[in-house]
């Protein structure tokens, strides 16, 4: 795992004390509240509807026990005990008081970690692959290029005032663990002919214009990679809409551009850029790929005892294929059927910290499903891993199935919410369990959002269902078809909306419709791309 | 008319050079594109600092509009100046606050002309902010990377 040195802990000390000053100002009345806004949100406070919401990065979803014990530790100490892990990788605490803000931002740096650019029109917390450095299917660790692509972004002095925020995502694997042609960059590491470089996709992104990002790159050489990075930012930082909030994404500015001419002014730019030479040292890249040298596997067994039902259900659900035959990586589920998706208690969060020491090197992740993951787990350790998670309410073997629902935080908590989304998720998975459907419908992934801001990632769902405002009631929109990952495709909208009540029931019709049609191994999203919308809304809505 | 435009040697608050402000008005980047003997310009946010390439050699000042603090687009505009090898004042004007003196100067400010003027103290703290950087801009100061790897 990567480690600051002095340099990088005394950035996010000085970041620390420039916010302590700030908030002083703002308490003594030197910034207005609209001064005040793009700092604080720039240090990831948020003012919600009920507190101030406090939304912490990591790094590409990496993090040790350690780390996790002082996220439970904030938990405990400043909000009521529990967190949020969102899609993007971080955790929001959503019970936060204006004048702890700096204390906590402090706890955080002597763990190495930070708020920085966890929200404001900036370049936000680069995600990745969660399983990278892991997967058996990956060309390259991805995380030493995201941590090269976090320095550089970290205070960019050019880039903190984009027209509207600014997510990337780095991936290297042919499959797409990250929905990265979903964001505002998306970038493959891929090799050619030996030689290690990036496959860039730009404008892509959810929100209320979903949108796939084009390839506008096929391969940047990787000791280019920070230059070409600068040089597609600055076409987006001169160019990108400020007229308009809701047109100011780089989707849009790709979209009515053309990728042709987006790609030719990024060309025009890069060439420039190489000229100037803002590419930091060769060297750098190798000392931070030390930091994720493979740890030291050792061989073991490569099968294990099925004998109980149980374990076996979850093992086959939860693990996924590691690059050492003696490890799997295992997904810690925090989608209890019933329960609110992503929310981990500080208790769990001390639980899953032993875990990682005890079995996976000290380390863990979050994924973009708002679960947990140990990356390194051996084989034979793996039955003591599966009884201590499911002690501690952890254990759901529901990875990619309808339980393991994405959902935002919605009504409960935000301010923009049209509807609640954590009742919903809540309802049906419940509903799925208690009927014993989840397995036999299978990978089936839902995604909920309470408005059309799309956190939930509504678009991508095989099933999306997004809230909106229906003369003052709740009222719920049902897609069909969407994929974030390698197959990635945007949901198409059923018909009219339902109720809270409605929805429930209309999920477990399509989900009937898929049941009487699928033919053998296809998932939910392979019948409904060879059978089409058709069927589904003739038995939503009748003939 | 042109020569109203722009603000006065008296309206800079930061300064960080030696030689004499000048002491009349700027010009639109349009105006300045047609008449070969202006020395002095203001880029609004929307205009492309590049049209003013070819006429580096004659401006002494350039004014870095700053209409709403939070329109970026004047940090990418000082930058491109400089690293076209512009080497007179570069004044950003307007709403320009206390948190982005440290990253203007970085992009190539040497001046500072705000609307509201700031507070002496908090303003020299801010710009003394970073010790370092992680990232290259138009200061060529040695960043972190650089700092790692040198012998
Ligand atoms: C509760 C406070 C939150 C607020 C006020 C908020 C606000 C927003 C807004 C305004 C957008 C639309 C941006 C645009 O289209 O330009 C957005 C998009 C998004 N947010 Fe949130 N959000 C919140 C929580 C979350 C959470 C908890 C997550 C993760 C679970 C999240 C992840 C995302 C993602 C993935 C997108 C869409 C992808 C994109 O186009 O960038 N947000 N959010
Ligand atoms: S999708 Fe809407 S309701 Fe849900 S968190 Fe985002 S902004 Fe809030």
């Amino acid at each position: 795992m990567y480690q600051y040195d002095s340099y990088d802990q005394a950035m996010v000390d000085a970041r620390v004390e420039e916010f302590r000053d700030q908030a002083r100002r703002r308490l003594d009345g030197k910034l207005t509240e609209d001064q005040f806004k793009p700092l604080r949100l720039m240090n990831g406070l948020y003012l919600q509807l009920h507190a101030y919401m406090l939304r912490v990065a990591i790094p590409y979803g990496t993090l040790s026990g350690g780390q996790m014990e002082a996220l439970a530790d904030i938990a405990e100490k400043y909000d009521r005990g529990y967190g949020h892990f969102t899609t993007r990788q971080n955790i929001q605490y959503n019970w936060i008081k204006l004048e702890d803000a700096a204390d906590i931002l402090a706890d955080l740096s002597r763990h190495e970690m930070h708020a920085i650019q966890t929200s404001g029109n900036c370049i936000r917390n680069i995600s990745a692959d969660h399983f990278a450095g892991a997967a058996a299917d990956e060309v390259v660790d991805p995380r030493p290029y995201a941590e090269l692509l976090r320095q550089w972004s970290s205070f960019h002095p050019e880039f903190t005032y984009l027209p509207r925020k600014f997510k990337i995502a780095v991936i290297a694997s042919e499959k797409d663990r990250a929905a990265m042609r979903l964001h505002d960059i998306g970038i493959r590491i891929v090799s050619r002919d030996g030689e290690v470089g990036a496959e860039v996709y730009a404008g892509g992104g959810m929100g209320r214009t979903p949108m796939i990002a084009p390839l506008i790159r096929d391969f940047v050489p990787i000791d280019q990679l920070i230059t070409y990075a600068e040089a597609a930012l600055r076409v987006y930082n001169r160019y990108g809409r400020r007229d308009n909030k809701y047109k100011a994404r780089i989707k849009i500015l790709v979209h009515e551009l053309g990728a042709a001419e987006y790609t030719r002014q990024v060309e025009e730019e890069f060439a420039h850029m190489l000229a100037v030479g803002v590419e930091p040292p060769r060297e750098e890249l190798a000392r931070i790929a030390a930091y994720f040298a493979p740890p030291a596997f050792v061989d073991g067994p490569k099968t294990l005892d099925r004998s109980d039902p149980d374990f076996a259900l979850w093992v086959d659900r939860n693990t996924h294929r590691h690059k050492h035959d003696a490890y799997v990586s295992a997904v810690i589920s925090l989608k209890p059927a019933g329960g609110i998706p992503g929310d981990a208690t500080a208790e769990q969060m001390r639980v899953v910290a032993k875990l990682a020491r005890d079995y996976s090197f000290d380390e863990l992740r979050v994924m973009h499903t708002q679960n947990l993951l140990l990356p390194h787990v051996r084989i034979a350790d793996l039955h003591a891993v599966w009884s201590a998670l499911d002690a501690a309410g952890m254990g759901a073997p529901n990875m990619d199935t309808i339980e393991d629902i994405i959902a935002c935080p919605g009504l409960d908590y935000c301010s923009l919410a049209n509807a609640r989304s954590i009742p919903l998720a809540q309802r049906i998975s419940e509903s799925f369990a208690a009927k014993g459907r989840t397995e036999v419908v299978g990978e089936l992934k839902l995604k909920i959002s309470g408005c059309i801001n799309a956190c939930g990632h509504h678009h991508a769902g095989h099933i999306g269902i997004l809230g909106v405002d229906k003369k003052g009631k709740e009222n719920f929109q049902l897609s069909l078809g969407g994929s974030e990952a390698e197959d990635v495709s945007l949901a198409k909208i059923t018909g009219p909306g339902f109720d809270e009540d409605g929805v429930v029931a209309a999920v477990e019709t399509v989900t009937d419709v898929y049941l009487g049609a699928r033919q053998d191994g296809e998932r939910f999203l392979d019948t409904y791309r060879r059978i089409g919308m058709e069927p589904f809304k003739e038995a939503l809505y009748g003939g | 008319m042109a020569d109203n435009l722009g603000t006065s040697p008296d309206e800079v608050q930061f300064r960080f050079r030696d030689d004499e402000p000048v002491d009349h008005g700027t010009v639109t980047v349009d105006a300045c594109c047609d008449q070969t003997n202006a020395t002095a310009v203001r880029i609004e946010p929307g205009d492309d600092a590049r049209l003013l390439l070819p006429y580096l050699d004659r401006l002494a000042l350039v004014e870095v509009n700053f209409p709403g603090f939070g329109d970026g687009r004047g940090y990418s505009s000082a930058r491109i100046l400089r690293e076209a090898g512009y080497t007179g004042e570069l004044r950003a004007v307007g709403d320009v606050l206390i948190d982005q003196l440290s990253h203007m100067r970085r992009c190539g400010f040497d001046s500072f002309a705000p609307d509201k003027r700031l507070d002496e103290d908090d303003a020299l703290r801010a710009f003394a902010t970073w010790e370092n950087v992680y990232q290259r801009a138009a200061d060529t100061r040695r960043i972190i990377a650089d700092k790692r790897h040198e012998a």
